[in-house]
């Protein structure tokens, strides 16, 4: 099973006095805010959750896995996951 | 950015109270911490997807004293930054 956004607008509309459209609305919102704050390369921090990091990477040299061919990779920012102590205990059924 | 600074923004953008915002919010995290906890994966378009990854027991070492010790079988959640996101944040401006 998967979970994705419409399962989510599903449960944000059955636990709250909130039309389906304003479900939708309020998970797009969620999405779009902590999207945002990863673009301005904030780091954004759910406690409880996790912590979702930009990091920025230098440029190194690489090879095409294919080919063999050396290539430069590029700096740039990636966005990396920590779970929290509270999620990997619920994840491991403690 | 933290939880409540957050969860102010999603109140700002729906115009609804920090209430039904934090309220929502806990939904949202929730379901998606249930589904993790269930072994469930989470794809969320533009934004990204998280997968369980389960270890078996090994062998490995504690690092300040050399000792060997057993690591016991675990669950941890991994994510996956979705593509448009990705580039997103890798391409805005300083």
């Amino acid at each position: 099973m998967t979970l994705t956004k419409a399962d989510l607008v599903q449960k944000v509309y059955q636990n709250h006095n909130f039309t389906k459209a304003q479900a939708a609305e309020t998970v797009e919102a969620f999405l779009q805010i902590t999207k945002q704050c990863l673009k301005n390369g904030e780091d954004l921090l759910i406690s409880g959750f996790g912590k979702f990091n930009v990091k920025q990477k230098k440029s190194r040299r690489g090879r095409n896995p294919q080919t063999g061919n050396e290539l430069i990779l590029d700096a740039r920012k990636v966005v990396t996951f920590k779970p929290s102590g509270i999620l990997r205990s619920r994840i491991n059924g403690e | 950015m933290n939880k409540s600074e957050l969860i102010e923004a999603l109140a700002e953008e729906m115009k609804i109270s920090l209430r039904d915002a934090s309220s929502a919010t806990n939904t949202i995290l929730d379901a998606m911490a249930d589904a993790l906890a269930n072994g469930d994966s989470i794809e969320i378009r533009g934004f990204g997807s998280f997968v369980v990854k389960t270890y078996d027991t090994y062998y490995g070492r504690n690092p300040k004293t050399g000792d060997k010790i057993q690591v016991k079988p675990k669950k941890l959640p991994f994510f996956k930054v979705g593509k448009e996101l990705k580039e997103q944040v890798n391409n805005a401006a300083d």
